[in-house]
């Protein structure tokens, strides 16, 4: 367990928290992220807020990377693996109606069954291919 | 002002991700893969967020609407069913091969790195796929 940031880890899901809230508190928006960005791209009928939003995920880690000096990060090889991974992302969470910030915060924050259900799943399912492959 | 607090929300997330370092595949996949060096860091990340929402989202409804919209969207449906836990399974097998969740990933990708643009491709792929054809079971 060399490698546990708690701290860094407790700040960051704090933020996390805080952004979520205030799409709640101003807009009245549930801050899933999977919906708000597939809705931007489908459905014409709130777009503009939607896309306003997906502009400021690109802008957080640009304005982490100017405060943090030595700000990096890995990113994946474009391989077949992380191809099917894309695919599998996007079919899930639309099928499934939302991802780890839809159901994992915003969900099981309300304590909804199906999130919390959902929440379950996807983490029973990462552990294991993540462990086994 | 919705825009703006659109823009702020997003980018406060993606802040907390990018300090986190959740935005790092490798860091995520250190705490779903149990059978090399455990790194509990994302259940953290979790539950910071968790006890910030939880207890914020109980004031923020004691108001009848919010601050810029006429009235809070809250989804309504109760019951599981079959399309939630199998989409919620394949979603989980996508992000335990390549540690991405979509927020990171969308955060990733002024890092201009072609993995994560293929990643990102790919899953706007499938949320154009899953609206043609619904999960019927």
């Amino acid at each position: 367990m060399d490698n546990f940031t708690p701290v860094s880890a407790l700040i960051g899901g704090g933020l996390i928290g805080l952004g979520t809230l205030l799409l709640m508190a101003t807009l009245g928006r549930i801050a899933g992220i999977s919906g708000i960005a597939s809705l931007a791209i489908l459905q014409r009928d709130g777009r503009s807020w939607r896309l306003a939003f997906i502009v400021g995920l690109l802008l957080g880690p640009l304005l982490v990377s100017i405060i943090i000096n030595d700000f990096t990060y890995s990113t994946p090889d474009l391989n077949s693996r992380t191809l099917i991974a894309g695919l599998l992302v996007g079919l899930g969470t639309a099928w499934g109606s939302g991802c780890t910030s839809g159901h994992g915060i915003c969900g099981i924050g309300r304590f909804s069954p199906r999130s919390i259900a959902a929440t379950l799943m996807f983490m029973a399912t990462g552990v294991a291919v993540a462990s086994f492959f | 002002m919705q825009l703006f607090f659109a823009l702020l929300s997003g980018l406060l997330i993606s802040a907390g991700i990018a300090i986190s370092k959740m935005i790092d595949p490798l860091k995520v996949i250190s705490f779903l893969d149990l059978s090399g060096n455990w790194d509990p860091s994302l259940a953290l990340v979790m539950l910071g967020a968790l006890v910030v929402y939880t207890l914020g989202f109980k004031l923020v409804l004691k108001r009848s609407a919010p601050l810029f919209s006429s009235h809070f969207k809250l989804p309504t449906k109760q019951t599981l069913d079959k399309p939630l836990l199998l989409g919620a399974a394949i979603f989980g097998v996508g992000w335990g091969l390549a540690g991405y969740c979509p927020g990171p990933a969308i955060a990733a990708l002024p890092a201009a790195s072609t993995g994560t643009l293929g990643f990102v491709l790919m899953m706007v792929l499938g949320w154009l796929v899953a609206a043609k054809i619904p999960l019927k079971l």
